[in-house]
């Protein structure tokens, strides 16, 4: 009997503890983070898709040579009375290229150096000291190296090497700078994930320490380390304002480090503004854009490539 | 013997190394303070920018950094706060997931003045909002959201397994157990994060260049209402930030004094910047404390 009149007021636990199926906050959040992560994708394809389609406009809507564009140095926006105007960028290629290899080759060794120095030499009170060092470094806006660079960079090479100050030699500097904490602070945590095994098994059979750094820890890390320098690389490929500040901003190709240049980000900076939306001359920049974008993925490829050759995590 | 003394050239020079990177940081912070620090006065914090006459200030430039990086980590951080909870809670190894870490790669490897010609093509043109604040923070929150996602879904997988399982056992939902576990212990990181971030954003210029403009209109600072032109509020006017305009007062610049403002600019910059860091790692180093009773 008892049994019987509360039977109705029972309601299953489904029903119970999930009250609106309709307001349910565990299927809500799930749709709302979804929602930020799809955002991602979209961000991202959209950036792909309007940028090639707008950089691939001045070979398809007006019909300029690529071929032209990427092996001609002749860059002429603007007809000079004896002819067409001429759009070849290889000198900005050539310029963007250059600074980074450049400034990869004085920072490579000095980031790594210094990397050994934290991880190997002292890492007691190294990583303390030099970690804060770095960060610091990284924060520097780009805008602030440029103007010192320029304020400071220019003149010095002015007095020492003669012409102008502005060139490669300049632009190589600066960016060499900018990239060492990059450099520096990915190849101190590359050395710090070989296993310590490496060392005493090193140590133990009589090896000094910059035996063991050369021979063993060095060939370890060696994708970890090249994968600092790339990633190094495509910051300073990419990085416009401090370089344009102290290139110079020349359209040739420099015959020696000390005339100016110009690079890809160099003369999309400062032509972007002067130039009317939609003109060829305008187009050809987006198309240089182009470039640095496939030089970006490229840059990401080799990366994965090299940690897909990493040994130690 | 030789091998002894080979080592100790080797130290030697890996010391150099350290050292050399020292002393440059200490030379550029030296350089950019002293020679910053003498033209830092109240007058020239707020006093508007001159663009062909000696004497002017960067007061409309400092609003407009404070104003846009405020308009972009309010967009980035929900955003990225959703982004890492679904990277580090819901996603399941497979196609989708490697798509968004290729995604979160690709577009933190972007060059920014790349980012800037998408914004200038995107929000600029095709919205019609022309060079505004609006644009200069969306393009921003670009550039900041991988950076903001990995700093979010490393900090609510740092969170200690015990402290989802304890959630999860007292029948509490996933979702829930998010809301009220993992994100609450997970914030003293994020927000050091998105103060670290917050620094990167404030130096910014080769995005903005497009997207916010290189102009300031005259801004009327007693006038608060958004939707009037001369408001300082307004997002969709104009905006040049401080790093833009160190830039522009340098390669276009009219201004006989424009390496004296660029010296105060660069100065008050930095100072931001490192103050960004410290507070960040203040806080961090606080909230470790707290978390683990360990010095």
């Amino acid at each position: 009997m008892k049994s019987e009149h509360s039977m109705p007021t029972v309601t299953s636990a489904s029903t119970r503890l999930i009250k609106k199926q309709k307001h349910n906050p565990e299927r809500k959040g799930r749709y709302i983070v979804t929602t930020c992560a799809l955002l991602i994708i979209i961000a991202t394809a959209a950036i792909m898709i309007f940028l090639t389609q707008k950089g691939l406009q001045s070979f398809i809507g007006n019909g300029l040579s690529p071929l032209e564009f990427l092996t001609s140095a002749n860059w002429h926006p603007i007809s000079s009375g004896n002819g067409e105007p001429s759009y070849g960028a290889l000198s900005f290629i050539f310029g963007s290229f250059a600074v980074t290899i450049l400034a990869a080759i004085i920072a490579a060794p000095l980031g790594i150096g210094a990397a050994i120095f934290m991880t190997e030499i002292a890492p007691s009170w190294g990583k303390k000291v030099f970690q804060p060092i770095i960060e610091l470094l990284v924060g520097i806006p780009s805008v602030v190296y440029g103007f010192i660079g320029l304020s400071v960079l220019v003149p010095f090479l002015r007095s020492s090497f003669g012409g102008l100050g502005f060139g490669l030699l300049a632009g190589m500097i600066v960016l060499a700078i900018m990239i060492l904490p990059t450099v520096t602070s990915i190849a101190t945590d590359t050395l710090h994930s070989l296993p310590k095994g490496l060392r005493d098994a090193s140590a133990a059979i009589g090896a000094t320490r910059w035996q063991t750094i050369s021979r063993i820890l060095i060939p370890a890390a060696m994708p970890g380390l090249l994968t600092a320098v790339v990633l190094g690389m495509a910051r300073a490929f990419g990085e416009a304002l401090a370089v344009q500040m102290v290139i110079g901003n020349a359209t040739s190709i420099p015959n020696s480090l000390t005339e100016p240049a110009a690079t890809l980000t160099t003369i999309i900076t400062l032509n972007m503004g002067h130039t009317t939306f939609g003109s060829l001359e305008n187009n050809v920049l987006w198309s240089l854009a182009l470039i640095l974008l496939l030089m970006s993925l490229l840059f990401i490829i080799l990366i994965r490539f090299l940690s897909s050759r990493r040994k130690y995590e | 013997m030789n091998s002894r003394i080979t080592n100790r050239i080797a130290t030697g020079v890996f010391f150099a190394c350290a050292a050399l990177i020292t002393l440059v940081l200490a030379g550029l912070l030296g350089y950019i303070l002293y020679h910053g620090i003498a033209i830092i006065n109240w007058d020239f914090l707020t006093s508007p920018s001159s663009s062909f006459r000696a004497g002017g200030g960067i007061g409309p430039q400092l609003f407009n950094s404070f104003y846009i990086l405020l308009i972009t980590m309010i967009i980035t951080v929900p955003l990225g706060l959703g982004g890492g909870i679904y990277m580090a809670e819901y996603a399941k190894p497979g196609k989708l997931t490697s798509i968004i870490r290729t995604s979160i790669e690709v577009l933190a490897s972007l060059p920014s003045i790349v980012l800037g010609m998408f914004g200038l093509l995107v929000f600029v043109n095709l919205t019609g909002w022309g060079y505004s604040i609006l644009s200069g923070a969306l393009t921003l929150t670009i550039f900041n959201l991988p950076i903001m996602v990995r700093e979010c879904e490393d900090a609510i997988r740092a969170v200690p397994r015990d402290q989802r399982e304890a959630g999860l056992a007292l029948g509490t939902t996933h979702w829930h157990t998010i809301k009220k576990v993992l994100v609450p212990s997970a914030f003293p990181t994020i927000l050091s994060g998105a103060i670290l971030a917050s620094g990167r954003v404030f130096g910014e210029a080769a995005a903005l260049l497009f997207t916010a403009g290189l102009t300031t209109p005259r801004l009327d600072f007693g006038n608060w209402n958004p939707f009037s032109p001369d408001s300082p509020l307004n997002i969709f006017r104009p905006a040049e930030t401080l790093a833009v305009h160190i830039w522009a007062v340098n390669s276009e610049g009219l201004i006989p004094d424009a390496r004296a403002v660029a010296d105060g600019a660069s100065a008050v910059l930095i100072i931001s910047v490192l103050l960004f860091n410290l507070i960040a790692r203040a806080l961090g180093r606080f909230i470790h404390k707290r978390l683990t009773a360990s010095k």
